[in-house]
């Protein structure tokens, strides 16, 4: 039989389709909901949210249920429709010391004003199936939550009570002069959605492509500078997780709106020792905040951002070029992907290079003549 | 404290120190090794264990690996048998072993550790077990292991002598604040996992047997009883330890412990505290009685 030439690529991208519905559906087992994905598949909803750069828990578990779980491809998913979306206002400076905290730990010091709190954290639990989750059910779910909830008493005025506030670890290094405060800029911020990359790129640019960077890219950039390609020495000066308020200036130009509150991940890395303006030696700062409970991505956002303040750059983590352009999860994988695609044009005029060489050279079936 | 926490873990399905008895020999073996050749990093087949890796696995399979029914076994981070990490390994050696455990550093026989030797001198029949994060002394100046592999073959230092010397030129002092590198019995250097440079000197000659163990790295190393092991310093820049000059701690009132500073947190304000809280416990309990304690 002759050669056939592919045709008819609409129909097989239709059934494709199809089949992609149908392997989410075939197993027949009673369906996902959106609320359960947000509600136990927390940190999946977090890293989406964070990595599609949209703070939306419904969207992202959409997302995550449409893609079965494959979390880049959720992350495109929002990120897509957030380009669908006008941005319309710049939020006020987000002030972390207001944080509704559920988790806060300093490595740095033993004891803290307001105290380590350990929260919900799976640091201390050993790693082990617990086999008991596997039939698990309604029942003793709600049993659990009312014996924790009597055995910590939740009272009933908890709501009149203030929030406790708690402030940084940093602020009291500062105030000792042991560290070199971040300036603060008066230029308008670098909006990365608005503008392409370029170098130098000013820190605001740098946080917001770390902010949204694909957890694992980070990590993998972050641990090669702490294990040998990179000179940072990182110490978690404070790790936060909570609640904050997220303020805009009120459209009409008078006063502030307080439009909600959101949760976030914020580290904040005591690094090296440098010489600051005066020639004092002083520690210096990395900081990393996402989107949701994501401990990993917050702290390694902080050691990329510090590593990336290098003065000599040797290490990639040190190189913004490197960094910058190779920790985006979406854009990464696209091109990664994209190999999928034909290549049969190129491929031709490589196949019909390497014979000409073979032949040029007295070359003939690989063998030299 | 134990068994109320993690209802999850049927301990009779698993082993006496959870890994298994040809691990545990394998892992005797390449400590053997290592107290063979002080100061050498001899590598090492590291197990997953159900605590991650780069939190003290490199320790814990050492412990794991020693620990007898008789062994009493103490546990510090940081100086702190109470710390949360400490606690938790504690609770996972307990579950696994059935063995007894304590605070007081002289009726331990192993002592795990993370960053800190106890204040007390140990004695002949204790083993200091370091949970190790970085094992390579050279990688500060050198991150590819088969190049400072080389390096420690060959005895070639000079590298690091260099970055010493630039760091005094830079800074006017070297600015390593822990894990100090020190040569053991003339041969090796070492890097002596992230304590502070107060307890280099305690490595010197001791009495016990000091057991490194780097998980994540894979590498576990040794410094036998009775070992030289000296900090790098210059002729004319030498070796100094933390000063704590006109500082005491502010619950037993010692002078001459390694001291860590917390923030006060009603007032804000700083105030010391030893960081080995077995010693300072100790010496408050003896100072409440009346007599001297060392």
């Amino acid at each position: 039989m002759g050669y056939v030439a592919v045709k008819g690529g609409i129909e097989a991208i239709e059934n494709a389709e199809k089949l992609v519905h149908f392997y989410r559906l075939k197993g027949g087992s009673p369906l996902l909901q959106i609320q359960q994905i947000v509600d136990q598949l927390r940190f999946a909803v977090d890293k989406v949210m964070g990595e599609g750069a949209l703070y939306c828990p419904e969207y992202a578990a959409l997302a995550i249920k449409q893609t079965e779980g494959d979390l880049i491809e959720a992350s495109f998913l929002l990120r897509s429709y957030r380009s669908t979306l006008s941005r319309k206002y710049y939020s006020l400076p987000i002030d972390t010391s207001k944080m509704r905290i559920i988790r806060r730990i300093s490595a740095a010091f033993r004891d803290i004003p307001g105290g380590q709190i350990l929260g919900p954290t799976r640091d201390y639990t050993t790693r082990l199936l617990e086999f008991d989750l596997m039939n698990e059910d309604t029942g003793s779910a709600s049993k659990y939550i009312e014996e924790l909830l009597n055995q910590i008493k939740i009272k009933n005025d908890f709501q009149d009570s203030a929030i406790p506030s708690f402030p940084k670890i940093v602020e009291y290094l500062k105030r000792e002069g042991l560290l070199i405060g971040s300036k603060k800029s008066d230029s308008q911020i670098f909006d990365i959605t608005k503008e392409a990359l370029k170098f130098p790129c000013p820190r605001s640019g740098r946080l917001q492509i770390l902010a949204r960077g694909e957890t694992g890219g980070l990590l993998a950039l972050a641990y090669s500078s702490m294990r040998g390609f990179g000179d940072i020495h990182p110490t978690i000066g404070e790790l936060r997780v909570g609640y904050v308020p997220l303020i805009i200036p009120h459209p009409g130009g008078k006063g502030t709106l307080y439009l909600g509150e959101i949760m976030v991940t914020e580290a904040e890395i005591i690094a090296s020792v440098k010489k600051d303006d005066e020639s004092v030696p002083k520690f210096t700062l990395g900081y990393g905040l996402c989107f949701g409970h994501n401990e990993l991505k917050a702290i390694c956002m902080a050691v990329l951002d510090r590593s990336m303040m290098s003065e000599n750059p040797k290490n990639p983590a040190e190189n913004q070029e490197f960094v910058l352009y190779h920790i985006d999860g979406i854009e990464l994988s696209g091109f990664a992907l994209h190999y999928k695609l034909p290549h049969y044009v190129t491929f031709q005029a490589e196949l019909d290079r390497l014979r000409a060489l073979q032949q040029e050279g007295g070359f003939k079936n690989g063998e030299q003549s | 404290m134990e068994n109320k926490v993690n209802v999850y873990l049927n301990t009779s399905r698993y082993n006496f120190g959870f890994l298994n008895e040809e691990i545990k020999k394998e892992i005797r073996r390449k400590i053997l090794k290592a107290v063979a050749i002080p100061g050498y990093q001899v590598p090492f087949a590291s197990q997953e264990l159900p605590i991650a890796k780069g939190w003290g696995t490199g320790g814990l399979q050492i412990t794991f690996s020693l620990v007898g029914r008789d062994d009493i076994v103490k546990i510090i981070d940081q100086g702190c048998d109470e710390s949360v990490n400490a606690v938790n390994l504690k609770r996972l050696i307990v579950k696994t072993t059935g063995v007894k455990v304590t605070t007081d550093t002289y009726q331990a026989t192993i002592i795990q550790t993370r960053h800190r030797i106890p204040e007390i001198e140990l004695n002949e029949n204790q083993i200091l077990v370091f949970q190790v994060p970085i094992p390579e002394p050279l990688r500060i100046i050198e991150p590819s292991e088969i190049e400072t592999r080389r390096m420690h073959a060959e005895m070639d230092y000079g590298k690091m002598w260099v970055y010493l010397y630039e760091d005094i030129i830079k800074w006017g002092d070297i600015t390593i604040g822990y894990r100090y590198p020190v040569l053991v019995n003339n041969r090796y250097i070492m890097d002596p996992s992230p304590i502070p440079r107060w307890d280099i000197p305690k490595l010197n000659m001791a009495k016990a047997l000091f057991l490194f163990g780097a998980g994540r790295e894979k590498r576990i190393y040794a410094v036998p009883p009775y070992t030289k092991v000296k900090p790098l310093e210059f002729e004319d820049y030498k070796f100094h330890v933390e000063n704590f000059n006109g500082k005491k701690c502010s619950r037993c009132g010692s002078s001459n412990s390694f001291l860590v500073e917390y923030y006060n947190r009603e007032t804000g304000e700083k105030t010391w505290v030893c960081s080995d809280t077995s010693y300072c416990t100790m010496r408050l309990k003896h100072k409440l009685s009346g007599d001297e304690y060392e």
